[in-house]
């Protein structure tokens, strides 16, 4: 299997701080094309590809991009995710570092398209090459009339600011990111209104990932319908996923939705290092579902991947080799979601401190079959009500360890104090 | 109009409604917790989830607009289970030792529990053991039970806007404390005590000072009297049982003598009294070219709030004392005089619906003799209905008594003070009759009644047509006093008032205050009003008497020492020393 290069194919082929060599590579054309459009007919594009959101939730982008259109009040917002925290996940920063500017040309055409004035990116703190790389590339797009005021001489106008938190997993979620721009500390509001509707500074709001906005451009150059022929009829276009864990060679690969897993690690990954034998993967990052190897040969397509209850369609896969310890695991991922817990609502505030407890009484095998019951409803529990996707998914380590590897856990119950 | 069905029940109700108000209406009553009436919805509890066909999470039915042809369950195991596991997370850290909590019974978190049928939680404790902030006069604040709701920081931002109290921190680690985890008395904070009004549980509460109340009564060389604010008559009921609204100002009088208070007084005589130097300041002003607007001075949050963020405008601020210090003042001289004890030899009680009234009657300014205050302790509403129960008093079948003399007879000018419009109407009522010298035709001032956060109307003075405005809430006051900062102020005359709804709806009240309650115990002040034989100050026999017997005469010398203040210009110091509870993580 060889990768699909469509978001990748300047990918260490360009400089990408060069606005002079994006546009040498056919940048640019796409925005000029879709400034000669009727903006409802960008729009109808979006919707014949299908595009669906590549930050993990899978939203149609088409959706989002007709609410904001539909808003009258303005000024009007356009927000690039680009927090990207989630431990496993490292494909937008390859798209921010490598390819910036197909992502301010897809921001601008959705904002032309929506009537969106004003957009924002908002990178991850600790991304400091790409808060350098965006702001050199917003300035350049600027001067050269590709940004700001009568864009490409026509009657619309975007100008675009990088924001930056200050290291806080919760800001990648679309409201904490939001109030976050606004000033305040990181924590998420209630839904409704979405953001479409009243988002940054109570205005509308169109927030997607980096990876959506950077498919813009190849819809409108191929457009909608062509796009929808690639990858399965559910998950059109290409993915880029972040490969890691004991892998041999890890990085950033893109395919077409509805190749296998197995293909992936094997094919692209080249496997494990010193051929050792795969016990499991984690899907999507770890607030994802870990799943046993038996289980590759599903393929990659969001429909699949929403029958683990969890949003994982961030592209991340994250492989263990057969010495890895599941408690090890879920002590280290739930540690994590338990610092970052903005600590705003109950379930995820308290029960990350619980889980903690009870999984702590596995890794000592001093755990019960009543523990057992109690982390498997608790974590069902603040799947089922948190207020936000970090305390709904975070949980997901567990139910899905607790399905695939049941056994695991019933041994550390037979077996007390035998360690 | 929505069709849905609910627990089976098909139910059609307004679009826009939630689940949880749309229940509510067919008889079925989801549990809350962090919901507040009035206040805006938080969904932080998530106890409110319900079942929605279709949709693979739980949602909250505080948050969720109905839709047609919704499906909703609120009772299913799935249901019942995750409001069960959450309330037992939020006891894992809960101070529960609910014995030794002055909450205990009136507890919304203990209720759930109850409710719930909670009776051992799955989960270990933990709490981490942070100290409690008594730091100030007026509130205590434990943060041990804190169940981080939200509520007192809503009301503190968006109704006071004072921003005091704010989450600090995230994950286990999330406070609700004064900026960088210091003490209320090193913030801006006014002492409104609308925090411990909303509080679910027992993390805010006022200063509990029965204790020094009971010891005076029971020290033989103590005189004690007591004085009691318009609006407790028509709050207190609902502290023992009674509905809202409940006029119950003869059986106060008749519990006040049963607990051993030597004399009975009521703070409406002042309020009288305050009206007669009030009313003249404001004539003097515009009469003689002084600082207008005037604003009234009544109330001590209101005053905090203009010390600590609007020093230009205090020389708008009436300098009549509060009613609870005229009284205080006039009660450690006149009245010491007329029944010849020393001053050290009485103490004087208030009831207020106050806990910047605490706050108020330990100023320095407050002390006739520059030695003892004036006022010794002030108690809540929810403190003297302690106090009748621990009394065993079964408060619904008392006999009414009178107030004593010489501060018990009153108008119902005074009974007004108690909620928002009441100052203005009642000076209005009298600065009217002196400035025209004829009688009102209508004395009922509606404009300046109800619960609209601002109200205006124009009063014929001497020819001369003159605007007054009332506010309440400290949001609503800092509009009027940025206006008079700006010299864009169109009035004569204002009436602020910190609490929404004024007095009646005081930081001191019983708890479960929503505007519906609001209205009752507004309704009930202006019934006492309607029912008294005299309904202005200037007309109240007991005013005339003491200014020939011993003030002589409105702003005289003798007014101006017992009766009137000064306000100072302070920024609270933030006291790095002062360090708290900081969160760190």
């Amino acid at each position: 299997m060889k990768e699909m290069k469509v978001i990748s194919k300047r990918f260490d082929k360009v400089n990408p701080l060069s606005i002079q060599d994006y546009i040498n590579t056919n940048g640019y054309t796409f925005l000029k094309k879709a400034i000669k459009m009727e903006r409802i007919s960008i729009i109808e594009e979006v919707e014949a590809s299908y595009l669906r959101g590549r930050g993990g939730a899978g939203f149609p982008t088409h959706i989002k991009m007709m609410g904001l259109a539909k808003e009258t009040s303005m000024p009007k917002y356009i927000i690039c995710n680009a927090d990207e925290g989630e431990p496993g996940n490292f494909k937008d920063r390859a798209i921010l570092e490598k390819d910036p500017y197909a992502v301010i040309e897809g921001m601008t055409i959705v904002a032309y398209a929506t009537g969106a004035t004003k957009g924002y990116v908002y990178i991850r703190g600790e991304y400091l090459e790409a808060l350098k790389i965006m702001k050199h590339c917003i300035q350049e797009a600027t001067e050269n009339n590709l940004l700001g005021n009568n864009i490409l001489g026509e009657k619309f106008n975007f100008t675009l600011e990088v924001r930056s938190g200050a290291g806080s997993y919760v800001c990648g979620e679309e409201f904490a990111l939001i109030e976050s721009i606004e000033g305040k500390p990181g924590r998420t509001r209630i839904k409704p209104p979405f953001p479409t509707q009243k988002g940054v500074f109570n205005q509308p709001t169109m927030i997607s990932n980096v990876e959506t906005f950077a498919n813009i451009p190849f819809i409108i150059e191929i457009g909608g319908k062509e796009y929808h022929k690639i990858g399965t009829p559910s998950s059109t276009g290409t993915k880029l996923l972040s490969l890691s864990g004991n892998i041999k060679n890890p990085g950033v690969y893109e395919v077409p939705f509805g190749v296998t897993i197995r293909a992936v690690i094997e094919e692209l990954g080249g496997g494990t290092l010193n051929n050792r034998k795969i016990k499991m993967i984690q899907l999507g990052g770890s607030c994802g579902p870990i799943i046993p190897e038996y289980m590759l040969d599903m393929i990659i397509d969001y429909e699949r991947f929403e029958e683990f209850e969890s949003k994982t369609g961030s592209g991340a896969i994250i492989v263990m080799d057969d010495r890895s310890d599941i408690f090890d695991i879920l002590m280290n991922t739930v540690l994590f979601f338990e610092h970052e817990s903005c600590g705003k609502c109950v379930p995820c505030r308290e029960g990350h401190v619980q889980l903690l407890k009870i999984i702590d009484k596995f890794v000592k095998r001093t755990a019960s079959s009543k523990d057992l019951d109690s982390l498997e409803s608790l974590a069902r529990v603040m799947h089922q009500t948190s207020l936000c996707g970090l305390g709904q998914s975070s949980p997901t380590s567990i139910i899905s360890t607790i399905r695939f590897f049941r056994d695991e856990y019933l041994d550390r119950i037979d077996h007390p104090a035998s360690n | 109009m929505a069709k849905l069905r609910i627990n089976n029940i098909d139910i059609e109700v307004e679009d826009n409604l939630t689940i949880l108000n749309a229940a509510k209406k067919y008889n079925i009553n989801i549990p809350t917790l962090c919901n507040y009436p009035d206040l805006h919805i938080n969904s932080e509890c998530r106890i409110c989830v319900v079942e929605i066909e279709g949709r693979k999470g739980l949602v909250t039915s505080c948050s969720t607009p109905v839709r047609d042809g919704m499906v909703i369950k609120t009772n299913s195991p799935r249901v019942l289970n995750a409001r069960k596991t959450i309330t037992e997370l939020i006891l894992a850290n809960h101070d529960s030792n609910c014995n030794a909590c002055a909450k205990n019974m009136n507890c919304e978190l203990q209720n759930l529990s109850s409710v719930l049928g909670i009776d051992k939680s799955r989960f270990e404790s933990t709490l981490e053991i942070a100290p409690i902030d008594e730091d100030n006069p007026s509130l205590m604040r434990n943060p041990n039970r804190c169940i981080k709701c939200g509520r007192c920081v809503i009301v503190c931002k968006e109704v006071q806007s004072t921003n005091v109290l704010e989450l600090m921190g995230r994950s286990h680690a999330l406070t609700v404390t004064p900026a960088f985890g210091k003490f209320l008395s090193s913030e801006e904070c006014t002492f409104c005590g609308q925090c411990s009004s909303v509080c679910p549980v027992g993390a805010i509460m006022e200063k509990d000072e029965t204790d020094k109340v009971w010891a005076a009564i029971n020290n033989d060389n103590k005189r004690v009297i007591v004085q009691i604010a318009p609006a407790v008559r028509v709050s207190l009921g609902e502290e023992l049982g009674m509905a809202p609204g409940s006029i119950v100002t003869g059986k106060i009088v008749s519990a006040l003598k049963l607990i051993g208070f030597d004399d009975v007084f009521d703070t409406d005589f002042t309020a009288d009294l305050t009206i007669i130097e009030e009313g003249n300041e404001l004539i003097q002003r515009v009469t003689t070219g002084g600082t207008l607007p005037m604003i009234t001075s009544c109330c001590p949050g209101w005053i905090n709030f203009a010390e600590q963020n609007f020093p230009e405008i205090l020389p708008n601020i009436s300098t009549c004392k509060s009613p609870q210090q005229m009284f205080g003042a006039l009660s450690k001289s006149y009245f010491t005089e007329k029944v010849g004890i020393k001053k050290e030899d009485l103490f004087v009680v208030s009831i207020m619906p106050c806990t910047a009234k605490k706050y108020e009657a330990q100023r320095p300014e407050m002390s006739v003799d520059g030695k003892h205050p004036d006022v010794d302790v002030v108690l809540t509403v929810r403190e003297l209905g302690k106090m009748i129960k621990q009394m065993g008093i079964d408060f619904k079948t008392l006999e009414d008594t009178k107030f004593d003399n010489p501060f018990g007879i009153t108008t119902g000018a005074a009974a007004i003070f108690g909620n928002t419009g009441g100052v203005m109407e009642a000076a209005l009522r009298t600065v009217y009759e002196v400035v025209n010298k004829k009688p009102l035709e209508n004395i009922d001032f509606k404009d300046v009644r109800g619960l609209d956060g601002f109200k205006e109307t124009t009063v014929n003075l001497g020819g001369m047509d003159v605007k007054v405005a009332v506010v309440h809430t400290l949001a609503n006051a800092r509009i009027i006093a940025e206006q008079i900062k700006n010299g864009t102020s169109p009035y004569a005359f204002i009436e602020v008032m910190a609490c929404p709804g004024g007095c009646i709806g005081g930081g001191g009240t019983p708890y479960g205050t929503n505007t519906s309650v609001r209205q009752k115990r507004i309704d009930a002040l202006y019934e006492v009003d309607g029912a008294m034989a005299i309904r202005k100050s200037h007309e109240n026999p007991s005013i005339t008497k003491i200014y020939e017997e011993y003030l002589i005469k409105p702003l005289g010398e003798k007014s101006h020492h017992l009766l009137h203040t000064h306000y100072h210009a302070r920024k609270v110091k933030h006291n790095e020393d002062k360090k708290n509870v900081m969160a760190t993580y």
